[in-house]
């Protein structure tokens, strides 16, 4: 079964990696929100600075959905998906494999470009590190959750915007705790670590509610 | 190995496509469904690999040779459907490893890539992207994929779509092949295929 699941794995950040993948599509765009931005309020550096984490944070959001509602739709047109549901691995097991490398291929790079992007909006050294951190925590939530949302499209051609309807009132939450994880990380009295420890159990909760509805709503839908 | 459908019914969009059908077969038999457009091929072959669920009746597998005794139906039959599941992104061999791999955890790949594609008369193209292959090598894809991890029942529908006289006889080759080994074939088709020993199952009604 590991075998599988590596080979899921290795395919999975392939398809990504290679040319209409949408890997670096989610990066640039990513960039364009966050240095358009600046354009919109003006270049006052204090303001900047103070909003700059939110401001990374809804980007991260919104190109963490981009692409996302072709996670499985690409699997369901061309009959993968129907031979992955006849595979001994459970299809909860392939949904996370795939999620996981998903977050991987988009996410992550998110995170690791979010201090060069913070520099941008003028955010001092110790708040980059707060959102990265708060990132690196945070954007798995995402994922998981626009997994649901991939999988209750799966078979509706064109439901990117619908999928984006659907999924972003879910990420409040985490966007909330994302945004006070950033910001306590770098508080003037000193690290504080409560939003992390919720924004820690988001992630988990949307990665296994998240699997677990996703593959719920595959077997239902691709009757 | 036996295949034993009892009282089949499936429905599809609220609407009963097949009713109380049976037929039972034995190791290296084949079972030939035919039947006019809409007739419920395709549903009777997916609900076979627990691709739909059934209205009513049962459909069981005997206990096969190098699968767990709770091994699911879906787990032990090859289903080849319409679409030939190959990635444009990726190579024909990268496609056929990941199948492999994926289809056939449990068990050493009964063929390497190169083999099953030399049986196939593709190895010219195993390094080329899948996206570029004509719609007769793409099947040919697709049919290697059942050479390359042992299954013992194969769920075929419509698998001569596309191919040449050539890929023709060397699918009818490997059922045959598959049937000698003790091996279980459905096959869905409005054309002769001749699969021999093989069985008749009409749907649809007509003559």
């Amino acid at each position: 079964m590991r075998s599988a699941l590596a080979a899921l794995f290795v395919r999975e950040v392939k398809i990504a990696g290679r040319i209409g993948g949408g890997a670096t599509v989610g990066l640039v765009f990513f960039l364009i929100l966050v240095t358009i931005v600046p354009f919109g309020i003006g270049p006052e550096r204090q303001l900047l600075a103070r909003i700059g984490p939110s401001i990374l944070w809804i980007a991260a959001l919104l190109a963490t959905l981009l692409g996302l509602d072709r996670l499985f739709q690409a699997d369901d047109e061309d009959g993968s998906l129907d031979l992955l549901m006849t595979s001994e691995v459970p299809l909860e097991i392939l949904v996370a494999v795939k999620c996981c490398a998903h977050w991987i291929m988009t996410g992550l790079p998110l995170v690791l470009a979010s201090p060069f992007f913070g520099a941008l909006l003028a955010i001092e050294p110790p708040g980059l590190a707060g959102v990265g951190l708060s990132l690196l925590i945070g954007t798995p939530a995402l994922t998981f959750l626009g997994a649901i949302g991939a999988a209750l499209l799966v078979s509706l051609r064109r439901g990117g915007l619908l999928m984006a309807v659907l999924i972003l009132p879910f990420t409040i939450p985490v966007l909330i705790f994302g945004v006070a994880t950033a910001s306590d990380l770098s508080g003037p009295e000193g690290p504080g670590f409560q939003p992390l420890m919720v924004l820690a159990a988001l992630t988990l909760i949307a990665a296994v509610t998240g699997t677990f509805a996703a593959a719920a709503a595959l077997r239902v839908l691709l009757r | 190995m036996r295949l034993r459908a009892e009282g089949l019914s499936i429905d599809r969009g609220g609407r009963r496509v097949i009713r109380a059908t049976s037929f039972a077969l034995e190791a290296g038999e084949a079972l030939l469904v035919t039947g006019p457009n809409g007739a419920g091929k395709s549903t009777l072959l997916r609900a076979i690999a627990g691709l739909l669920p059934l209205a009513a009746g049962s459909v069981h597998l005997a206990p096969s040779a190098g699968f767990d005794r709770d091994a699911s139906l879906s787990e032990r039959s090859h289903y080849l459907g319409h679409a030939d599941a190959a990635k444009a992104a990726l190579s024909v061999r990268e496609n056929l490893e990941f199948w492999a791999a994926l289809l056939g955890s449990r068990n050493r790949p009964a063929h390497s890539v190169e083999e099953a594609l030399t049986r196939l008369d593709l190895s010219r193209l195993i390094d080329v992207s899948a996206g570029l292959l004509s719609a007769g090598q793409r099947r040919r894809v697709a049919l290697a994929r059942l050479l390359m991890t042992k299954r013992p029942l194969w769920l075929l529908d419509e698998p001569q779509n596309a191919l040449d006289s050539r890929a023709l006889d060397c699918l009818l080759d490997m059922a045959k092949e598959h049937l000698a080994g003790g091996g279980i074939i459905v096959a869905a088709t409005h054309t002769p295929l001749p699969i021999e020993p093989g069985r008749a199952l009409r749907l649809g009604g007509g003559p």
